[in-house]
């Protein structure tokens, strides 16, 4: 360590003591303070790491998200009782157009009981339509069916007529104000309006699509931006993202938002007499129009070319990166990455100084790259886990450079000390990471021993960092992270069975092959999607039959090897038979995972 | 013979090292081309094990650096300077008797504390001063908000049993 020497310190003519003494404690503040950085840069790290993780998961299981979508292209070439049987299920799958004569078929079934004291709008609607929303959105009421249908309708019917780009002009005296992603959070939405106030004609506002998915509150902040696009249509603006679609919305928690608040708030009761017809628009109510909502331009089986549905994905799925050239976008399975010379060639061709885009979550809420021609803004603080990254919004004009502001919704009054939360969100990214691994257990396991020639049950660092990545293929700095995951010996070696040890998916049923349990609680979100679209009744309840001629082409196309038989034990066994019928989000519920130093017995109650 | 084993041993540890490095730095590589702001350098030589002062740090990043600086540090020119750093085992950590020890300097009245203005005054005058971000930063875990004063002993211990 430098100490400085003191003779250069000028300090006169001390006494000998008391250069000695501040000699002492110079060297003292020197040891903690280099001590303290060391420290605060690791914890730093780790915050990154645990980042890292979320992400590195997260576009894994879009991935997933495409995977299905081919699934089921595959399903309907494949699934022979299906256009007989079920001609509703082409189109739950593949949207329909719900035409405009139909709104007040939708219109006519709801009414609205004398009972509810929710927000009510006027339509047409004026801006104490927006003020009047906020306020009953911050007391959590919930809008009734009756007037989300209606703004659905009027929203989609302004869209319809709106070209895809839209020319806004702003000034010094009315900048505009750009949002990124935000995922259902209402209150980072309230924070923004609170700081920068609401829109109107003055103050326009470009909102960059996610509205919906992951937070409790994608319909809230859907009804919020389009009530208030209605009434500023010029000065409200909404761009599309990669979750205004009803196959992202069902795995990704909007579906189940509406779900949980619509249907079983009764919003959309009866008494009505009902033919056969009508009982399935109205079920169809829940999911498929409120999707048809955002949706633009209808379903892509009709009218979409596959090339422009390819054009749209690169358009919602891209991110931008450092290295020249496009290519695909390994990382999230559809899109691709775009280097700095891309975006100089598009920005120069259509004479645009620069680029703001979302999708991508950042820790200081916003990231300039490309030499400041594209900014990612985005706008869901604590996105993956309270702590996890800060949120933002840009404020510009023509003419001078973009303000960014950052903020951060915690629950708590004061921030609990820096280490305290990233503790939290590194305990929650391992905690991920573990059910990942056990779920690959049989994989992980298979390549674990094709390296252990001695079958020792130890790996080098390298060969157990190779197989990690391999199997669950994450793009993770093992390294750092083994020490979370496994026990390394003094040697520097890995136990690799030490990773399972305190970890478990819970078995249903004793005798079932561990490998059919983790089959079914990997591929769990995928399931239960599949099931939910061939539920045609909402019913919980699918057949026997159905139940398990879904397995079968779910296992071909996965490419899962399990014995077919296995896999009908196993649902008999359960007893979730109801009269030939299976219930299978009680199916799927029973597949979870148990930490062992939980106090909580269900780690995994997203799935409920 | 025992000269090939050494090499080999040696070339081992500094695959390992290449690997390790090459994590470190990815996680800061925000655009993943192979480039860092210099201002996370530091944070990822500390996140290697290493304690560098703030001078020798300063010096490290010199070595790092393009000829004619660019804000950003590249990978290629990192990795061989880390990898010395790795091999030399330079700016080992403190150990916590030491830093017990330190505190126990500045408070040669052994009350077992320091009051906050104490600590203030040595953090961010006396050594590398810290930055008011800093200083915060370690007030908000290390403070006794009843006492206002910082009881180093348990501070200490807390701060390993979280790092463990």
């Amino acid at each position: 360590m430098n100490t400085p020497n003191l003779e250069d310190m000028g300090c006169g003519t001390s006494s000998a003591t008391k250069d000695k003494k501040s000699e002492k404690a110079l060297k003292a503040a020197l040891v903690i303070q280099n001590w303290y950085r060391g420290y605060s840069a690791r914890l730093k790290t780790r915050q990154r790491y645990a980042l890292t993780i979320f992400q590195s998961i997260e576009y894994a299981d879009e991935q997933g998200q495409l995977q299905l979508s081919n699934f089921f292209s595959f399903m309907l070439e494949n699934y022979t009782n299906v256009p007989e049987k079920e001609p509703g299920l082409v189109t739950r799958l593949f949207g329909s157009s719900i035409q405009d004569k139909d709104r007040q078929d939708y219109l006519g079934l709801i009414e609205i009981p004398d009972s509810y004291c929710g927000p009510r709008l006027q339509f047409p609607l004026t801006f104490t339509d927006i003020d009047l929303l906020i306020e009953a959105f911050k007391q959590q009421q919930i809008l009734h069916a009756y007037y989300v249908l209606e703004v659905l309708f009027e929203t989609k019917k302004v869209l319809q007529q709106m070209p895809n780009f839209t020319h806004t002009n702003t000034s010094p005296s009315k900048e505009i104000t750009i949002c990124g992603d935000l995922h259902g959070k209402l209150d980072d939405l309230f924070l923004i309006f609170y700081k920068n106030g609401l829109p109107s004609v003055t103050n326009p506002y470009v909102f960059n699509g996610d509205f919906v998915d992951r937070g409790k509150n994608s319909m809230e902040i859907l009804m919020i931006l389009f009530v208030s696009f209605l009434v500023y249509p010029n000065d409200l603006h909404l761009n599309r993202g990669n979750h205004e679609d009803f196959m992202m919305n069902m795995r990704y928690g909007f579906t189940k938002e509406i779900l949980h608040k619509y249907k079983m708030r009764s919003v959309l009761m009866p008494p009505i007499p009902m033919d056969g017809d009508r009982a399935e628009k109205k079920n169809k109510l829940g999911t498929a129009t409120v999707a048809l909502g955002i949706r633009t331009s209808g379903s892509f089986s009709e009218q979409l070319t596959k090339q422009e549905w390819e054009q749209v994905i690169d358009i919602l799925w891209s991110d931008p990166r450092g290295k020249r050239g496009c290519y695909p976008n390994t990382n999230r399975g559809g899109g691709c990455y775009f280097g700095p010379d891309i975006t100089s060639k598009i920005l120069n061709k259509y004479q645009l100084k620069m680029l703001v885009r979302s999708h991508e979550c950042k820790p200081e809420g916003y990231e300039i790259c490309h030499d400041g021609k594209v900014i990612t803004v985005f706008s869901a603080s604590n996105y993956y886990e309270e702590g996890s990254n800060r949120g933002a919004y840009i404020r510009m004009s023509s003419g001078t450079t973009p303000r960014f502001f950052q903020y951060q919704i915690t629950k708590a009054t004061c921030f609990r000390p820096l280490y305290q939360r990233v503790n939290a969100i590194e305990s929650s990214a391992i905690r991920m990471l573990k059910e990942r691994m056990i779920s690959r257990k049989t994989d992980l396991i298979r390549a674990f021993q094709l390296q252990d020639r001695n079958k020792s049950g130890k790996l080098s660092m390298g060969q157990w960092a190779f197989s990690m990545e391999n199997v669950l293929g994450l793009n993770l700095p093992w390294r750092s992270l083994s020490s979370h995951l496994v026990t390394t010996d003094k040697d520097g070696n890995i136990d690799y069975m030490s990773g399972f040890q305190d970890v478990h998916i819970q078995k249903p049923v004793k005798e079932v092959q561990s490998s059919l349990i983790e089959t079914v609680y990997r591929y769990r979100s995928d399931l239960q999607i599949i099931f939910n679209i061939i539920d045609s009744d909402h019913s919980g309840l699918i057949s026997m039959e159905e139940f398990r001629s879904m397995w079968r082409l779910f296992k071909s196309h996965y490419s899962v090897h399990i014995d077919d038989s296995q896999f009908d034990e196993l649902a008999e066994r359960m007893d979730l038979n109801k009269d030939g019928s299976i219930d299978f989000n009680e199916f799927l519920k029973a597949f979870y995972v148990v930490h062992k130093f939980d106090q909580l017995n269900k780690s995994d109650t997203k799935l409920a | 013979m025992a000269d090939d084993r050494d090499r080999d041993s040696t070339e081992v540890a500094v695959a390992e090292f290449h690997k390790k490095i090459k994590e470190a730095f990815e996680v800061f590589d925000h655009e993943s081309n192979n480039t860092v702001d210099v201002r996370e350098v530091g944070t990822i030589i500390r996140s290697l094990g290493c304690c560098p002062s703030e001078g020798e740090l300063h010096d490290l990043i010199a070595e790092v650096e393009e000829e004619e600086p660019t804000g950003y540090i590249r990978f290629e020119k990192f990795l061989p300077v880390m990898t010395e750093v790795l091999l030399e085992r330079r700016y080992r950590p403190i150990p916590e008797d030491i830093l017990l020890r330190a505190f126990e300097v500045l408070d040669p009245a052994k009350r077992g504390f320091l009051s906050k203005d104490e600590l203030i005054k040595y953090m961010t005058e006396e050594g590398e001063p810290f930055s008011q971000e800093e200083m915060e930063e370690m007030l908000s875990a290390a403070i006794d908000p009843e006492s206002n004063s910082i009881h180093y002993k348990d501070y200490i211990t807390m701060m390993v049993i979280d790092e463990n």
